[in-house]
C-alpha cells in the first residue's frame, strides 16, 4: 500500500527528514511515534501530497505522489494536524463541498456523505456553523471530511490532541472500526494510544527512522523491574541492610532500590534486571534466607521508556522544534 | 472543470457568508453612486461618463481589496493544507478562486445597473439611448477587473496577511493603473510602449465602444501572467 525510499526533505536549512524508508501493506494500523519536530507530521504531509519531498519516493499503490499527486491523493484521506476546517461552512456545505472536490458522482454523493455522518455520529450538527462545535464533533468533521470518498489509505495527524478522555476514547473507537477495512497511518504523542490502537509502530527521531516493531514487542528482551515485599517466615526482625545485600546477590539483578513496604514486619524493594528473568532465583534465595516473599511484580519496560531511551531522553532535538506549535499532549 | 467549479462556489458563498463582502461592495456602491447623481444632479447631465472614466481607480481598491483573503486566509488557518491535499490540480485552485473573485465583481457590478437604465429613461424624445457604448464599459470593467483579481489574487498569495496581500496588491494594480500618466513627458517610444501596459489606456478605447483584439489580448494575457503567478506561488508553499 505504502512505499517510502529514502525520503528527504529540507525547510531552507533545516532538514526536517534525513533518508526515511518503511514499507505499510495493506490493512495495517501503524503508530508514528516521535517527539515534537522529528519529522512525524512532514513524513505524512509528503504521503498526503501536501509538501512535495526533496528527494526520496512515496508512492501509494504503486503511485508516486510527486509524480501523479491527483492520482494518489484520490486513494487518500487526510486528517492534518490541528484539523483546520473552513469555520465559516456548516456541516452539511463542508462535507457536500469536499465530496465533490473529491470527484463523488453526483448521484452517489448523497449516500456517500450519509454514510460518513452515521460513522461519524455527525448527524446532530448537520446544519450548525463548524465554529460553533465542540472540539470533539470539530475532530469527527474532520475525521468525517478524511472518510467521505471512502479512501483506501487514512492518514491522520494526531487525531485525539486536544480532546477530553472520553472524546479520545470515542475517536479511538472510531479509528480502531476504520483499521479493520483500511490502511491506517496515525501519528501521536499518546503511547497507550498505539498500544491500544496500532499493530505495527514507528517510531522516528531527528528525522530518521529509529524502530519498527509490534508495539508489544519493542522494548522486550531489554528487562524491567521486579517489585517485592518480603517478610520474615520466623518473624524476627528483618534489617533493610541485610536484606538488601542479599537480594544485591541474587543471580540476574542489575540494581535495588528500597520501595513501600506493607506495614510493619514487612519491607519493599524495586529490582532491576537485564535480559533474563530473576523471578525464579529470586525465590530460591528468599527461602534459604528464611524469607516470606508476599508479592513479586515483573514490570517489562515500557513503551515510554522505550520511546525516551530511542528519542534521547527528554525529546525535543534540533532546530527544528521552533517551527512546531505547543501541543496539549 | 467541475471540481473548479465546487472550489469557486465554495468560495463565492463564504465571501457573502463575512461582512467583508457587504462592506467592500456597499463602499464601491456609494462611490459609484455618488459619481453618478453628482452628474446627473448637480451637473444636470444625464450621463455615464464620470461613472466609467473613474471606474478604473475605484477598480484599483476594489479589486484587492476583494481578492485579499483568497489565499492569505486560507494559509493562515491552515485549510490550504486541507484544499491542496485534495485531487486538484494547482492550478484549479487558483482558477476556481480566481472565477469566484470575477462573481463577486460581477454581483457588486449588477447592482450599478440601474444607472444605465436610469439615463436611458431621462434620454429626450425621439431620441435614441445608445446601448453600445454601455454595454462595452461594462464588459471594459470585467476585463480590467479580471485583470486586477489576477493581480491581486497573487498578492493574497504571497502573505499569509490579509493586509499584506491588500496593500501589495493595491500597489500592483495602481502600477498598472498609473503608468501611463506621466507618458507624455516621456520620449514618444517608451511614452507608447508605457501607455500599451496601462490597464487606464485600454479600458478607455473599450468604453468608447470598440472592442479591437488588441485591448482584449492585453487584459486577457495580464489576467494569464497573474494566474500564473499564483499557481506558481502555490507550488512554493509546498516546498
Amino acid at each position: 500500500m505504502i512505499r517510502i525510499e529514502g525520503l528527504t526533505k529540507s525547510y531552507g536549512a533545516t532538514q526536517a527528514l534525513r533518508g526515511v524508508s518503511f514499507e505499510v501493506p495493506r490493512g495495517q494500523v501503524v503508530g508514528f511515534l516521535g517527539p515534537n519536530g522529528a519529522g512525524k507530521s512532514t513524513t505524512m504531509k509528503i504521503l498526503a501530497g501536501f509538501v512535495t519531498p526533496t528527494s526520496g519516493t512515496a508512492r501509494v499503490n504503486g503511485i508516486d505522489v510527486s509524480v501523479d499527486p491527483v492520482a494518489s491523493r484520490w486513494l487518500i484521506g487526510y486528517l492534518p494536524e490541528n484539523n483546520p476546517l473552513y469555520e465559516e461552512m456548516m456541516v452539511r456545505d463542508f462535507l457536500d463541498f469536499v465530496a465533490e472536490v473529491r470527484g463523488i458522482p453526483k448521484d452517489r454523493r448523497a449516500e456517500r456523505i450519509r454514510n460518513a455522518v452515521d460513522r461519524c455520529g455527525l448527524r446532530a450538527v448537520l446544519g450548525k456553523d463548524i465554529h460553533q462545535l465542540s472540539k470533539g464533533y470539530r475532530q469527527r468533521v474532520g475525521l468525517a471530511q478524511a472518510i467521505v470518498h471512502d479512501p483506501d489509505l487514512l492518514i491522520l495527524d494526531e487525531p485525539t490532541t486536544g480532546l477530553d478522555p472520553n472524546q479520545i476514547v470515542e475517536i479511538r473507537g472510531l479509528i480502531k472500526e476504520l483499521g479493520q477495512e483500511k490502511t491506517v497511518i496515525l501519528s501521536t504523542h499518546i503511547l497507550s494510544e498505539v498500544q491500544s490502537t496500532c499493530s505495527r509502530v514507528l517510531i522516528i527521531n531527528d528525522g530518521r527512522l529509529v524502530a519498527d516493531d509490534a508495539p508489544e514487542r519493542l522494548g522486550k528482551g531489554e528487562g524491567g523491574t521486579v517489585t517485592v515485599v518480603l517478610a520474615s517466615r520466623t518473624g524476627a526482625l528483618l534489617q533493610t541492610e541485610a536484606v538488601r545485600s542479599m537480594l544485591e546477590r541474587v543471580a540476574g539483578v542489575t540494581g535495588v532500590e528500597t520501595a513501600e513496604g506493607e506495614g510493619s514486619g514487612t519491607l519493599g524493594f524495586r529490582l532491576r534486571y537485564g535480559a533474563e528473568d530473576i523471578r525464579r532465583s529470586l525465590f530460591e534465595a528468599a527461602v534459604r534466607n528464611d524469607l516470606c516473599l508476599l508479592e513479586v511484580k515483573r514490570q517489562h519496560v515500557s513503551l515510554e521508556e522505550t520511546f525516551r531511551k530511542l528519542t534521547g531522553g527528554e525529546g525535543v532535538r534540533g532546530p527544528q522544534d521552533e517551527k512546531t506549535p505547543p501541543l496539549a499532549a | 472543470m467541475e471540481t473548479t467549479l465546487a472550489v469557486a462556489r465554495r468560495e463565492f458563498r463564504s465571501f457573502f457568508n463575512s461582512p467583508v463582502a457587504y462592506i467592500v461592495i456597499g463602499v464601491f456602491l456609494v462611490v459609484a453612486g455618488w459619481l453618478y447623481f453628482s452628474t446627473v444632479f448637480v451637473a444636470g447631465q444625464a450621463s455615464l461618463r464620470a461613472f466609467f472614466s473613474i471606474a478604473p481607480v475605484l477598480f484599483v481598491v476594489f479589486a484587492p481589496a476583494v481578492t485579499m483573503r483568497l489565499v492569505a486566509e486560507e494559509r493562515k488557518s491552515g485549510t490550504l493544507e486541507l484544499l491542496l491535499s485534495m485531487p486538484l490540480r494547482d492550478w484549479e485552485v487558483v482558477a476556481g478562486k480566481f472565477l469566484a473573485a470575477l462573481g463577486m465583481v460581477a454581483v457588486g457590478l449588477l447592482w450599478t445597473l440601474p444607472y444605465p437604465l436610469t439615463v436611458a429613461s431621462l434620454t429626450a424624445e425621439g431620441a435614441r439611448f445608445d446601448w453600445g457604448p454601455v454595454v462595452m464599459g461594462y464588459l471594459g470593467l470585467l476585463l480590467m477587473a479580471s485583470s486586477f483579481l489576477a493581480l491581486g489574487l497573487w498578492a493574497s498569495a504571497i502573505s499569509r496577511n490579509q493586509i499584506v496581500g491588500f496593500i501589495i496588491g493595491l500597489l500592483l494594480c495602481f502600477a498598472f493603473y498609473f503608468i501611463d500618466k506621466f507618458a507624455m513627458v516621456l520620449p514618444e517610444s517608451i511614452g507608447e510602449l508605457l501607455q500599451y501596459l496601462s490597464v487606464d489606456y485600454h479600458f478607455a478605447n473599450i468604453a468608447r465602444g470598440v472592442l479591437d483584439t488588441r485591448d482584449l489580448l492585453f487584459y486577457l494575457s495580464l489576467t494569464a501572467v497573474g494566474l500564473a503567478l499564483t499557481t506558481r506561488t502555490l507550488g512554493n508553499v509546498r516546498q
